[in-house]
């Protein structure tokens, strides 16, 4: 399964001065679901263009199965794309549309409407081939793409921005059938998306870039969990960050003092940085617990010396969402952290009133440890 | 019956001031077109009193044979300016969507000139010219010596046709072009399975108004023609210039016909669903 089919060597792409891709090394492997993650203006796109080659690097080389094709024309790669308009030929009609690709290659007749039926069916638009597109939906019109791209059977199938048009409820679909689509044909693919909720739930790796720069390729779960920056752990999902000096790092434990904290933060593994330098701790709203405030014992979670990892505050804001409830518990010093509570019953959205104090806590082993 | 509510503020039709008006405007459009039209049917060598159906005049325009070579060399010129126009016209236009390039504003604006400088302008200079500075050889054989029209007709009309095509490419999906090109499609096959069709209607509309802007020229047409290349509009004004004959009528209406004819086959072409769905369904965005 680790086969590497697309290579990515010290890649850089300059419009004028601009670094849009700057110095990328990436592998991306046979039958991954691999996502590019990023703002807007970060570089992913113009990654998947390079891809596609509809851009060629200024430095650096592309290569798919072994063979550099940084150079090839777009019409020679092994890669097809869905393009985030679908870009459906609105003159022909749906079969027509699917058949084109087959129709360049000169594959027979028979073969060709073989091959384009099975492609229809495989995207669930069977009997529709005769259609034009513009009767058809906007989720019509991507399925219409996505058979276009897999009925010439690619290496890899590239997908740009593929579920942005789409609204709420369809995407939530086209997401599953996506992940579906994939298993069933097996065919290595490449997401270029801004949406990190897409990312997670699709993608089996992750690249998250920033102004043309790498910052981390992981599995959804490790990006969230084991974040290497703060960029990346304030892009993928909420976060409270709090920047201190790194006091003890020792094998078994490290503590870190944070001004915006009274209290310090307890860790439950060595972090190996630089003793005394800056350290960042990102903790997940959903990894902080609330507790009532009875007395002035802090609560203890049991995994951290007394004194560390609790902090009193007043809840100043709290928002309902169904599932759970986000709280912005001001501490002492005028910091404001985000608690995140699932409602595991009817009735724990009441516990917890605004203006009401509260213990904050956490896990010694809650908190990511930044260096950058 | 339910009472049928108050017209809109838009509703114009359902006011009868403003039906008058409308009525008003339409009588004042058509109703010389229509005299002229009633006229070639007078049986009267005067154009003024009704005095019976006739198709004489008609019987004498088509044995009227320099008029009948006016109106051959017209639509010659008309047609072979259209087609270079449209080549011109389009490829202009194309350059102008597709690249960047020093001194492409001037390029565009250089474009638009032919279309605002005045006609009588624009024929002093071809007269001047072909007088002067490329005279077209005198005596070739037809229609070689429709040359000189023929080029003045395309420098004034093969901008309408660049500023209609570039028109309708800005509302070309540049996604649509990468498309083809992932599937595999080269650039002429991209050109030819993705942007001409695109194109097409502007290029029936170009066309069509590249074909009447010749047909009807006189101005232009006028300074740059000899004596032995007559046009229509050439010939019919120094027919009027004796007198305004049911003869001059009949060539009128047949050249109106003509024009309406072809103004409607064009609409139809662009009404087919198919060459305009890149309006609504190409670009996603």
């Amino acid at each position: 399964m680790t086969k590497p089919i697309i290579t990515f060597e010290n890649v850089t792409k300059r419009f004028g001065k601009l670094a849009a891709v700057d110095n990328v090394s990436l592998t991306v492997n046979e039958g991954e679901f691999f996502a590019l993650l990023g703002p807007s203006g970060c570089g992913k796109t113009t990654l998947l263009r390079m891809l596609a080659g509809f851009e060629t690097p200024t430095e650096g080389r592309i290569l798919i199965d072994g063979q550099d094709i940084s150079n090839t024309p777009p019409n020679k790669r092994p890669v097809n794309m869905v393009f985030q308009s679908y870009a459906v030929f609105p003159h022909m009609t749906v079969a027509d549309n699917v058949a084109y690709g087959l129709k360049v290659d000169r594959v027979p007749k028979a073969d060709r409407d073989a091959r384009v039926a099975e492609a229809l069916e495989l995207v669930q638009l069977g009997g529709l081939g005769e259609r034009k597109p513009d009767q058809l939906s906007g989720g019509q019109r991507q399925r219409v793409a996505l058979a276009r791209a897999l009925v010439k059977r690619p290496r890899v199938l590239l997908l740009d921005e593929p579920l942005s048009a789409l609204d709420a409820k369809l995407r939530e679909q086209m997401r599953t059938e996506l992940c579906t689509l994939q298993e069933k044909v097996g065919i290595t693919f490449i997401m270029v998306t801004h949406d990190q909720d897409e990312a997670l739930a699709l993608a089996t790796r992750c690249a998250v870039m920033s102004k043309g720069v790498l910052q981390q390729v992981a599995t959804p779960s490790d990006l969230y969990e084991f974040p290497n920056s703060r960029f990346v752990a304030d892009f993928i999902g909420q976060v409270n960050l709090f920047e201190g000096v790194l006091a003890v790092d020792e094998p078994s434990h490290a503590v870190i003092k944070s001004p915006d904290l009274p209290v310090d933060i307890f860790l439950d593994h060595g972090v190996t940085g630089p003793r005394g330098g800056t350290a960042w701790a990102a903790i997940r709203p959903e990894k902080i617990e609330l507790h009532k405030k009875e007395g002035d014992e802090p609560p203890n979670l049991g995994d951290c010396p007394k004194g560390f990892n609790a902090v009193a505050g007043v809840i100043k804001h709290e928002a309902y969402l169904g599932g759970s409830s986000t709280y912005e518990v001001e501490i002492a010093g005028g910091r404001r952290v985000k608690v995140q509570r699932s409602n595991l019953t009817r009735w724990d959205q009441e516990d917890f009133k605004l203006g009401e104090t509260v213990w904050l806590c956490w896990h010694a082993c809650s908190p990511a440890v930044l260096l950058s | 019956m339910p009472k049928r509510s108050p017209p809109g503020p838009l509703e114009y039709l359902r006011r009868w001031p403003m039906r008058l008006w409308l009525a008003g405007v339409f009588l004042f459009l058509y109703a010389p077109l229509i005299a002229l039209m009633a006229f070639s049917f007078n049986d009267s060598r005067r154009n003024i009193v009704w005095k019976g159906f006739t198709l004489k005049y008609y019987e004498k325009l088509f044995e009227n044979s320099a008029l009948l070579e006016a109106f051959g060399n017209s639509l010659t010129i008309a047609a072979v300016s259209t087609v270079v126009s449209l080549v011109i016209g389009a490829l202009a236009a194309l350059v102008l969507w597709r690249f960047r390039f020093p001194g492409k504003t001037a390029l565009d604006g250089a474009l638009a000139l032919p279309i605002v400088v005045p006609e009588i302008c624009m024929g002093v200079a071809m007269l001047v010219f072909f007088a002067k500075v490329m005279p077209w050889p005198q005596g070739l054989p037809w229609p070689l010596n429709l040359g000189a029209i023929i080029i003045a007709h395309v420098s004034f009309s093969f901008p309408f046709v660049a500023v209609v095509v570039r028109a309708r490419m800005a509302s070309f999906n540049r996604e649509m072009e990468e498309a083809a090109r992932d599937l595999g499609a080269g650039e002429f096959r991209t050109i030819r399975d993705v942007i001409l069709p695109h194109m097409a209607p502007s290029l029936v509309a170009g066309a069509l108004l590249a074909f009447t802007l010749s047909l009807d020229d006189f101005v232009i047409t006028f300074f740059t023609a000899g004596p032995d290349t007559v046009t229509f509009p050439v010939k019919v004004y120094s027919m009027v210039r004796f007198s305004v004959t049911p003869e001059v009528n009949a060539a009128s209406t047949v050249l109106i016909v003509l024009t309406v004819l072809l103004t409607a086959a064009a609409l139809k072409l662009q009404g087919n669903p198919a060459a305009t769905a890149g309006h609504g369904a190409g670009g996603g965005k």
